[in-house]
């Protein structure tokens, strides 16, 4: 049988909300980091086309300790998006990502509904 | 974000006031606005005004010229159920996994009790006295469970003269029946009674309290978001 050659085990945790996923709720988590001493990023779904599985406006808050917590997608592209957010988190500056159809490599970054979404990252400081 | 600026959107959000964020895409600096801030707003740049308007009234985030992202963040939609029974349980912690501030008017305090409803606001009141303090407006829907002529009467007539974006009310369909004849006698025009929806919930054969919660969450849901109630609180 053939393998599928994925990514490495990952670093990153899912962060327990509180019961309530709104977009106010995961702003309310990574301001709790940041009180708590930790730096803290904000991705925000900019816009869709085609079938993309979550709406303009959608949330991920993720911090420098690999704790993440909402969606910008059905999953496809959240670690991507974190990995990029680790950049924004030391360097401050914001940037525009943007993630297209899938690729051949079953585990590489895309969106395997064929959708393309743009997402806007930023610090929390 | 600034830390105010994520502050100040969680306090909006508390106090269940409107508010718009302006994101320049190219990492300017961003803005935070109510209904009073948008009218200054149009002062200066009316179409970005106009953006923000529109962004709460549809209640969908949306790009503004190719640069900037509008977000509206309206105060979570309602729900308000009449009744503390067995079904409002279940309904209650699913509505608010979907994000409703939950309220559950009961007169019979030996209903109302609060282990049963966490995260609910409880008011144990007539549903007259209860909805002229709670005034349902176009992001509350109401559901009536107590099948109770003398609770969910009254609660109807006071509900349906609101712009509640849905109405619905327990019973069999006999039961629905006898609810429509009663309320026609009490004066309530034709438009009125359609607008209940009697037996509430989609029909997928629910039978347990969790089911019928589900069928109900189901069609609120659909009201709300295939039938144009998704209207936000712009002015």
């Amino acid at each position: 049988m053939k393998r599928i050659v994925g990514r490495p085990a990952l670093s990153y945790n899912c962060a327990m909300s509180t019961g309530q996923t709104g977009e106010t709720d995961l702003l309310a988590i990574a301001l709790r980091w940041r009180e708590a001493g930790q730096r803290a990023a904000i991705a925000t779904v900019v816009s869709t086309w085609g079938s993309a599985p979550r709406p303009a406006g959608s949330l991920l808050v993720c911090n420098d300790a690999g704790q993440f917590a909402g969606s910008v997608s059905g999953g496809c592209v959240e670690v991507a998006v974190i990995e990029a957010a680790a950049e924004v988190m030391r360097t401050g500056a914001p940037t525009l990502l943007e993630y297209g159809v899938s690729d051949e490599q079953a585990f590489g970054v895309g969106l395997a509904c064929g959708g393309r979404i743009r997402v806007y990252v930023e610090a929390l400081e | 974000m600034r830390l105010g600026m994520a502050r100040a959107l969680i306090a909006a959000q508390r106090d269940a006031r409107a508010v718009v964020l302006f994101t320049p895409l190219d990492g300017g600096l961003q803005r935070l606005l109510d209904a009073e801030g948008l009218t200054l707003l149009a002062l200066t740049d009316p179409g970005l005004a106009t953006a923000g308007r529109e962004a709460l009234r549809s209640d969908r985030t949306h790009v503004y010229n190719e640069q900037v992202l509008v977000t509206p963040h309206n105060p979570p939609q309602r729900l308000i159920i009449v009744g503390a029974v067995h079904i409002s349980e279940a309904l209650c912690s699913m509505a608010l996994a979907a994000g409703y501030a939950v309220t559950v008017i009961d007169p019979r305090s030996a209903f109302l009790r609060p282990e049963r409803f966490p995260g609910v606001t409880l008011v144990n009141e007539w549903p007259q006295q209860a909805f002229a303090a709670l005034q349902p407006d176009a992001r509350t829907a109401v559901v009536l469970l107590t099948h109770d002529p003398k609770i969910d009467d009254p609660a109807l007539l006071a509900v349906l003269p609101t712009p509640a974006f849905y109405v619905g009310a327990l019973g069999s369909t006999r039961t629905h029946a006898r609810r429509l004849e009663r309320l026609a006698e009490a004066g309530v025009d034709e438009a009125g009674r359609t607008r209940i929806r009697g037996p509430a919930g989609l029909s997928i054969g629910a039978r347990t309290p969790a089911e019928i919660a589900i069928s109900v969450l189901a069609q609120m849901t659909q009201a709300l978001r295939q039938e144009g109630g998704a209207r936000g609180s712009a002015s």
